[in-house]
């Protein structure tokens, strides 16, 4: 049972709601990296996101493409981001950690190879948010030869057959982008979130994380209501960002700010 | 596939016509690599696209706009003085520097434009290096009355001052992009996530034959009239074919409007100039074919300036509207089954034939436009005098006027 699968079935049984946090990878650098995922799970989250550091993240808003370009201004590269992970592994075997960036740079070291490094290191899943299924056959061939999740992300705009044929091919959960822009985007409708969300469920038995926009305790717990899993990004990646001089100010900060999410979302029964 | 190796063998195709595929695949380019936000948009704009390009009110809509809005057709130029200088073939310019803006960017404009409002878009976006594309976008957006907002590199902002202003007279917003290096592609990344965050109301206006499907069928498609006038032009002045074609390419807009209409013909050589820069060795050139590597970005896969960690390289290149770090899908598979020849031209190569044109013939060649003429300068002579090449001069040089000056120390 691969671990995303164990967390969810933990975590529906004890009817507790799921918190995946996001932060990029080499960001300010790979220690703090290590330090941060530790301190992220110690503070509540159930999942790591790792961003993979791109030169052109055009899915991403502002504060998440500065943290790539800081990530890659100190050199950060594919090996760095599954060292890390290999670290982390080293004490925390539990948690599920999902990578999350975009093609090229899983493209030019191979597939294959790309798969099987990331599965040694404890790696749990991918998500790749510039190749929908229609061009993924091989990676997501790859990934699940090496017992890899695919994790596909589905917007505002997916049409209904299309939702089917992403589930269909999708593992561990599916990621709706819960609004129509890029991460770190203002506002976020729960109502519009609780509609679309049903129609998911007629399509798929996956959990579904809810994302892109969620940036406090408040918004959170609405979002907790009605997904499986609250993944928040730009706004631990901002924290970051305001204390870059002091990993240990970054830390507290971010532990802070992550314990808020988890009192918000464990409020939701 | 899951691994891709440049340079490979591919077999020349029986039909090139019948490219891309019905999935926007060049061979193993192309494509449509981008997030699912804009999936649905970019099946809409494939789906709208294939029926407007059948509908004959749309096809004579477009044509009537080119002979009457952008003054086509455009002149096929024999320069002769210049052809008897070089000693060899006959050379003549496709003079799409005589086009309403200035450049061929306009024809891809009109017709997306056009579809835009088809399609009940209010608003129209685009990107742009030099400020070529955006002013022909921000051009036929005003004829139209579209909104118009166009995404400009914070750096190329202040080396294209003149093309901004003109956007700002044509009643477009320019904004100014400062994440990552504040170039093209940058600019190409922000108009992607305006697009993600106001599809409803928006339409991107991709500028070359790159993107995710159907951008490089498309702007191929509009920006063949170059090709289809040519070959009428030529066989009417010569009786026959041309043997070689020549244009330069960064995204490849204007070559593969005049490559692509002569594909068939085995007999006509095609040659497409990318920029060397600094020289291919001195790594500071902006040429993905001859010296770059498959990967994906921007919504396709193609050749790109990348390094080992699959991370996009700054380009460079004199010229603005060649410094962009990938190239059309279809050129990389022009590439690939050795039907075009991808050859390298240096900044300062294209400065002597910029030169050499204004002198020997009165015509002020785009920079862009003068690395093609640079090539010729090398291939003619290499050919007989009977022997016919067409040089696509893709745009006028008056923009480059500043840039050429402040090389050669002159104050303007």
């Amino acid at each position: 049972m691969t671990r995303l699968n164990t967390l969810f079935q933990q975590n529906r049984a004890s009817q507790r709601k799921t918190l995946a946090a996001f932060i990029t990878a080499g960001d300010p650098t790979p220690e703090a990296t290590l330090t941060l995922m530790h301190a992220l799970v110690s503070a509540g989250a159930d999942i790591i996101e790792l961003g993979v550091p791109f030169s052109d993240p055009a899915a991403d808003g502002s504060i998440i493409q500065a943290a790539g370009d800081r990530a890659l201004h100190n050199g950060t590269n594919m090996q760095t981001v599954l060292s890390t992970v290999a670290s982390f592994r080293k004490t925390d075997n539990a948690t599920p950690v999902v990578l999350m960036g975009y093609l090229n740079p899983i493209e030019i070291m191979g597939y294959d190879t790309f798969a099987q490094q990331a599965a040694k290191v404890g790696v749990d899943g991918v998500i790749t948010v510039d190749m929908p299924p229609e061009e993924g056959e091989a990676l997501v061939h790859a990934l699940k030869s090496n017992d890899l999740d695919s994790i596909f992300l589905l917007a505002p705009t997916t049409a209904p057959e299309r939702i089917k044929s992403i589930c269909d091919i999708a593992s561990g959960f599916v990621y709706y982008v819960s609004l129509k822009g890029v991460t770190g985007s203002a506002s976020l409708n729960t109502m519009e979130v609780a509609e679309r969300l049903s129609i998911i469920r007629e399509y798929t038995d996956l959990p579904v994380g809810v994302g892109f926009g969620i940036r406090d305790a408040d918004s959170a717990r609405q979002v907790a209501t009605v997904a499986d899993a609250v993944v928040v990004g730009s706004a631990i990646v901002q924290r970051i960002a305001e204390n870059l001089e002091d990993v240990g100010a970054a830390v507290k900060c971010v532990s802070e700010f992550v314990t808020e999410l988890r009192q918000a979302i464990d409020s939701v029964k | 596939m899951s691994t891709m190796s440049s340079n490979q063998e591919t077999e020349a195709a029986e039909d090139y016509s019948l490219f891309p595929d019905q999935r926007g695949h060049f061979g193993p380019y192309g494509g449509t690599f981008i997030a699912e936000t804009l999936m649905e948009p970019v099946r809409e704009l494939q789906r709208t696209y294939l029926r407007y390009a059948q509908d004959q009110d749309f096809v004579k809509e477009f044509d009537w706009e080119l002979k009457h809005y952008v003054g086509r057709p455009s002149p096929m130029y024999h320069a002769e003085r210049w052809s008897k200088q070089l000693g060899g073939a006959q050379i003549f310019l496709k003079r799409e520097d005589l086009n309403h803006t200035g450049a061929h960017k306009i024809n891809n404009t009109v017709g997306q434009v056009l579809l835009a409002s088809k399609m009940g878009k209010k608003r129209v976006i685009a990107e742009t290096g030099a400020g070529q594309h955006g002013v022909a976008t921000a051009t036929v957006a005003a004829k139209l009355g579209l909104d118009c907002v166009v995404y400009m590199g914070a750096k190329d902002i202040q080396r294209q001052s003149m093309n901004v202003y003109r956007m700002r007279l044509l009643g477009a917003e320019v904004i100014p992009v400062t994440s990552g290096s504040g170039t093209l592609k940058d600019a190409l990344n922000d108009a992607m996530r305006d697009w993600a965050a106001n599809v409803d109301n928006t339409f991107y206006v991709i500028g070359t034959v790159a993107g995710p499907h159907p951008y490089p069928m498309m702007v191929r498609d509009f920006n063949s009239i170059i090709g289809r006038e040519a070959r009428e032009q030529v066989l009417e002045l010569h009786g026959q074919l041309p043997d070689a074609l020549i244009a330069c390419v960064g995204g490849g807009s204007n070559a593969m409007g005049l490559f692509y209409p002569f594909l068939n013909d085995k007999n006509v050589a095609m040659y497409g100039v990318e920029a060397a820069g600094k020289g291919i060795s001195s790594g500071e050139h902006a040429a993905p074919l001859c010296a770059g590597k498959p990967g994906v970005l921007h919504g396709n896969r193609t050749y790109l300036l990348e390094n080992d960690d699959g991370q996009i390289i700054e380009p460079h290149s004199i010229s603005a509207g060649l410094d962009y770090p990938g190239v059309g899908p279809e050129h990389a598979w022009l590439k690939d089954t050795g039907r075009v020849n991808y050859v390298p031209i240096t900044d300062n190569e294209a400065l002597n034939a910029f030169h050499d044109l204004t002198r020997m013939e009165g015509i002020i060649p785009a920079l862009e436009s003068s690395h093609a003429l640079a090539y010729a300068t090398q291939l003619a002579p290499t050919m007989a005098p009977e022997k016919v090449m067409v040089v696509n001069l893709s745009g006028r040089g008056d923009k480059d006027i500043n840039t050429v000056a402040a090389i050669e120390g002159i104050q303007v």
